[in-house]
């Protein structure tokens, strides 16, 4: 199973976190301060994989934004490769060409998304229309509750 | 009243902070007005609010009292609500809070909502985080879940029962009956979630691994139709249809296949027809193919089959992509046991990877590599692997170094090619070699009998280019102590003799012992190696004039031995030559480690001449080797005695009490004897008080002990003399009490020692 996905921006600010096992706070801090000094420290071309304590770590550049996932001895790092680019398709679905602003200031969104593609550290759905059509229809069954409630969204 | 700020207004604001402090200051202002607005059970803003915290949160900023207006959230009927605030309990909450249990029951009444997203919120937080105890009380749920016919939630079902396997393995059970048909599906999702599920219970059971045996048949209809079967738009990857799933196949199969011979065989043609028919142009591609080779390495395949794995593996390593060499290095490494001589057959391109560019595929190579060495190829190899140790990051150092030596001891074609490697080692990564490669070579060296007066001239040779690298330094000192005679006598017979004088050996020693560059362990060599060619040279002199100035030397260990040495020259000195005699061949342990040397105060153990006997039974064979070691690099001399070997005088409860003997004063009535005790338990012995009596012809004097406590674990020990006139020369008997304090409760013993030798007393 994964472990956890990060994703960090060149000056090593995060801007998601994705714990598939209970960790205490300052363990999260810790990790995310490793895996962000590890993997900005890593020259241009290096292969997209490190070691870290008994973890493989897989790491991308798309733009200004890092992603990193941590994986168990048994898993796939080339597919773990075919799992970040997907999570990012995904992304770009949804916000039209994606870039770091859109994570930033829609950050539940990029939640919302995640919580469909993996859960407790496993794929969960390999198709992308599936997923970017739960997107929608959960959106709009937001604004339909809402519009229904005569309140503003928040 | 003024709603409070939107989102993203928020965002916006605090991205307009040019410093660390100001935007600390603004996030405090709004953490303020958010508290007040929760303590007002705003329910209109309570989403808006705890969204802005979860930014704030991420930004690095506490935000704990925002955990029970996520659980509020939750059970609001509103769906943005909701899923606000099931999204905040998972990021603020996890099973280390109490609070989180107050989730329960809202997360059951959503599972059973009548809308599917929001099933899926409660199924998606409860399959991530679900602590035991929520796992157990919905486990009920989550199984009538995995039984729907909406495909959307029986994936979400499945991974949550995999969540709830990993926390609560006992109930397995229950969800087993809802397997039956998860593989008819024809929805991925659903199957992919499936195969997750099914790997877990049969990693997790054995049982459950022989019952799900019979599904092999069906998952390798379903791999075959995901390869025959044409585009499929909704799960084409380059080409590929649905790698995940494929891959996911592929490891459920490995783990059927696993020590299972009919089910190794009835996916055989399906694993050989990945291997050979998957595009390998793209990683998606590799991926498969990757997961493919581990597959047919592990289960019981046919031997052209495993051969085909490795070959693949082989064309990995030549693709340009690095990633998909590094996987190959790392996959060879953990066949490289099993598949030895496959493996072997692509050493050269695994050697090419020594020189790549790549930090992490260096590592895996050079690992790899010093897997292959063996006796046919060592020559061959030791050269690409000095190589790679002379151009490689000092990170690689030490353990190269390390491998070297290892390889070079099991597999040296000579004696003489050994010594010019270890040489090799020492002169190019000299200081990156570990402290405990030194004594692992002394004693290589020291076996090496012919070739002593060779090593010796190019360790002599390197000392002259560069007395900077300790571990060089030290084994060089160590031989020229050694060898000295052999060095200036001109003997070499494997290459043309130096020819060098006793003085131009002892300067260069000299040297070595004012250097700035010599830490004091590598002083405490080159002044023993000074003091052992007092037997060997002729310039007896000018070593005793160095031993005296070192006697008040600042550096403690320095003076201590430079002290003992001149009592050696003064009171001892026709024990010298016996005692500063040749080092005898060490025997070789089984073990290809380093030499565990055993730090001593040598006060304990049999003194220097008993060295020249096989080592007592008792002590294992390494610690017995390292204390001769220790003894000899560092030749403290404490105790000596003159023939009279040591004895147990007692020995019991953890407490150890040995006496050595000493005559050496002038009244030969007179029998020094000195206690040593110690202490193998785990606490300090304290207040320990030795008293001794002896029958009535005899006299007995007892001077004071070095120290009342005994401390642990053999840590060091408490000596005393006792002194004792026998002027009737009877044989000697003694009684001893013993007390002191472990653990807090006093102990007292008495004991009679009547196993003294013969030559103690006549």
């Amino acid at each position: 199973m994964m472990r956890f996905l990060l994703l960090f921006s060149r000056q090593g600010r995060l801007r998601l976190q994705k714990w598939f096992t209970p960790t205490p706070e300052r363990e999260k801090k810790k990790i995310i301060r490793d895996m962000t000094t590890m993997v900005l420290a890593r020259k241009p071309r290096s292969c997209n994989f490190l070691h870290w304590r008994d973890l493989k770590i897989v790491y991308k550049r798309y733009a200004s934004l890092y992603f990193c996932l941590a994986l168990e001895d048994q898993d796939n790092e080339l597919l773990a490769l075919e799992i970040l680019h997907r999570y990012v398709e995904l992304l770009d679905k949804y916000f039209g060409n994606v870039c770091e602003l859109d994570i930033i200031f829609n950050f539940e969104k990029a939640y919302f998304i995640l919580d469909e593609f993996l859960m407790g550290g496993e794929i969960q759905e390999t198709s992308k229309q599936i997923v970017n059509r739960s997107i929608e229809a959960s959106d709009m069954l937001q604004e339909t509750m809402e519009e229904y409630m005569s309140k503003p969204a928040f | 009243l003024v709603p409070p700020p939107r989102l993203r207004e928020l965002i916006r604001t605090i991205r307009t902070a040019r410093t660390q402090a100001e935007e600390r200051e603004m996030i405090q202002k709004e953490c303020a007005a958010i508290r007040s607005s929760f303590r007002e059970e705003d329910n209109t803003y309570r989403c808006r609010n705890v969204a802005k915290l979860l930014y704030m949160h991420m930004l690095g900023y506490p935000a704990h009292f925002g955990q029970l207006e996520c659980l509020k959230l939750i059970a609001s009927q509103k769906f943005t609500d909701k899923r606000i605030g099931y999204l905040g309990a998972m990021l603020l909450l996890d099973e280390r809070q109490d609070v989180h249990l107050l989730m329960t029951n809202c997360i059951k009444n959503d599972l059973n909502h009548s809308t599917q997203y929001v099933q899926g919120l409660a199924l998606c937080t409860l399959g991530c985080m679900g602590s035991s105890e929520m796992c157990r009380d919905l486990a009920g749920e989550v199984e009538k879940l995995l039984k729907t016919s909406n495909s959307y939630l029986r994936k979400k079902a499945a991974l949550c029962a995999v969540h709830v396997i990993r926390k609560v393995p006992e109930l397995m059970e229950m969800f087993l009956p809802a397997t039956k048909n998860l593989l008819s599906e024809k929805n991925h999702g659903v199957l992919h979630t499936s195969v997750v599920l099914l790997t877990e219970m049969c990693e997790r059971s054995p049982d459950m691994l022989s019952h799900f045996r019979k599904l092999v048949p069906q998952l390798v209809r379903i791999l075959k139709n995901l390869i025959m079967s044409g585009y499929s738009p909704e799960h084409d990857v380059s080409g590929i249809s649905d790698p995940f799933l494929q891959v996911r196949i592929l490891r459920l199969l490995r783990i059927l296949g696993r020590s299972d011979d009919d089910s190794s065989e009835a996916m055989n043609d399906i694993l050989a027809q990945v291997a050979t028919n998957t595009e390998t142009s793209k990683n998606v591609g590799n991926a498969i193919l990757y997961e493919t080779v581990l597959t047919i390495m592990d289960i019981k395949s046919e031997s052209g089959l495993r051969v085909l794995a490795i070959n693949i593996l082989g064309r990995f390593l030549l693709n340009n992509d690095k990633n998909i060499r590094y996987v190959a290095l790392t996959s060879l490494l953990k066949t490289v046991q099993t598949d030895h001589n496959a493996v072997q057959r692509h050493r050269s391109t695994i050697v090419d990877c020594l020189k790549d560019l790549d930090v992490s595929i260096k590592r895996r190579a050079m690992e790899l590599s010093f897997a292959l060495v063996n006796g046919n190829n060592i020559r061959g190899m030791m050269k690409e692997l000095l190589y790679f140790l002379d151009s490689c990051d000092p990170e690689f150092k030490a353990d190269c170094a390390s491998g070297v030596f290892l390889a070079a001891e099991k597999y040296a074609p000579s004696k003489r090619w050994h010594i010019d490697t270890i040489m090799r080692v020492l002169t190019t990564a000299g200081s990156y070699v570990r402290d405990d490669s030194v004594p692992n070579l002394i004693q290589l060296i020291t076996n090496s009998v012919e070739m002593h007066a060779y090593t010796v001239q190019r360790l002599y040779k390197a000392l002259l280019d560069d007395i900077s690298q300790q571990p060089l330094v030290q084994v060089s000192s160590w031989c020229i102590g050694e060898y000295g005679d052999l060095l200036v006598s001109g003997q070499c017979e494997e290459e043309e003799p130096i020819q060098v004088t006793e003085d131009e050996v002892l300067d260069v020693l000299e040297g070595l012992l004012v250097s700035n560059l010599s830490t004091p362990v590598t002083r405490g060599y080159a002044l023993t190696a000074i003091m052992k060619l007092s037997t060997r040279f002729s310039s007896v002199n000018r070593i005793k004039k160095v031993v005296s100035i070192y006697g008040s030397s600042i550096d403690v260990e320095l003076q201590q031995r430079a002290v003992e040495y001149n009592a050696l020259f003064k009171k001892y000195d026709h024990m010298r030559p016996a005692l500063l005699e040749r080092m005898p061949i060490m025997e070789k342990t089984a073990t290809n480690g380093p030499t565990e040397i055993v730090q001593t105060n040598g006060e304990t153990e049999p003194s220097v001449l008993d060295t020249k006997h096989p080592p007592p039974v008792t002590q294992p064979a390494n610690q017995v080797r390292g204390v001769i070691i220790s003894k000899y690099a560092g030749l403290h001399l404490c105790n000596l005695y003159i023939g009279i070997p040591p004895m147990t005088a007692y020995n019991k409860n953890g407490l150890k009490i040995e006496f050595t003997f000493e005559r050496a004063n002038p009244n030969p009535n007179i029998a020094v004897i000195t206690i040593h005790a110690s202490n193998s338990t785990e606490a300090d012995m304290t207040d320990f008080v030795f008293q001794a009596a002896v029958p009535k012809t005899f006299q007995l004097q007892l001077l004071s002990p070095s120290s009342n406590v005994v401390p642990a674990l053999n840590q060091g020990t408490v000596t005393q003399v006792i002194r004792v006139l026998n002027p009737q020369k009877q044989q000697l008997r003694m009684r001893i009490k013993l007390t002191y304090t472990h653990k807090g409760s006093p102990v007292q013993d008495l004991a009679e020692v009547n196993n003294f030798p013969p030559q103690s007393w006549q």
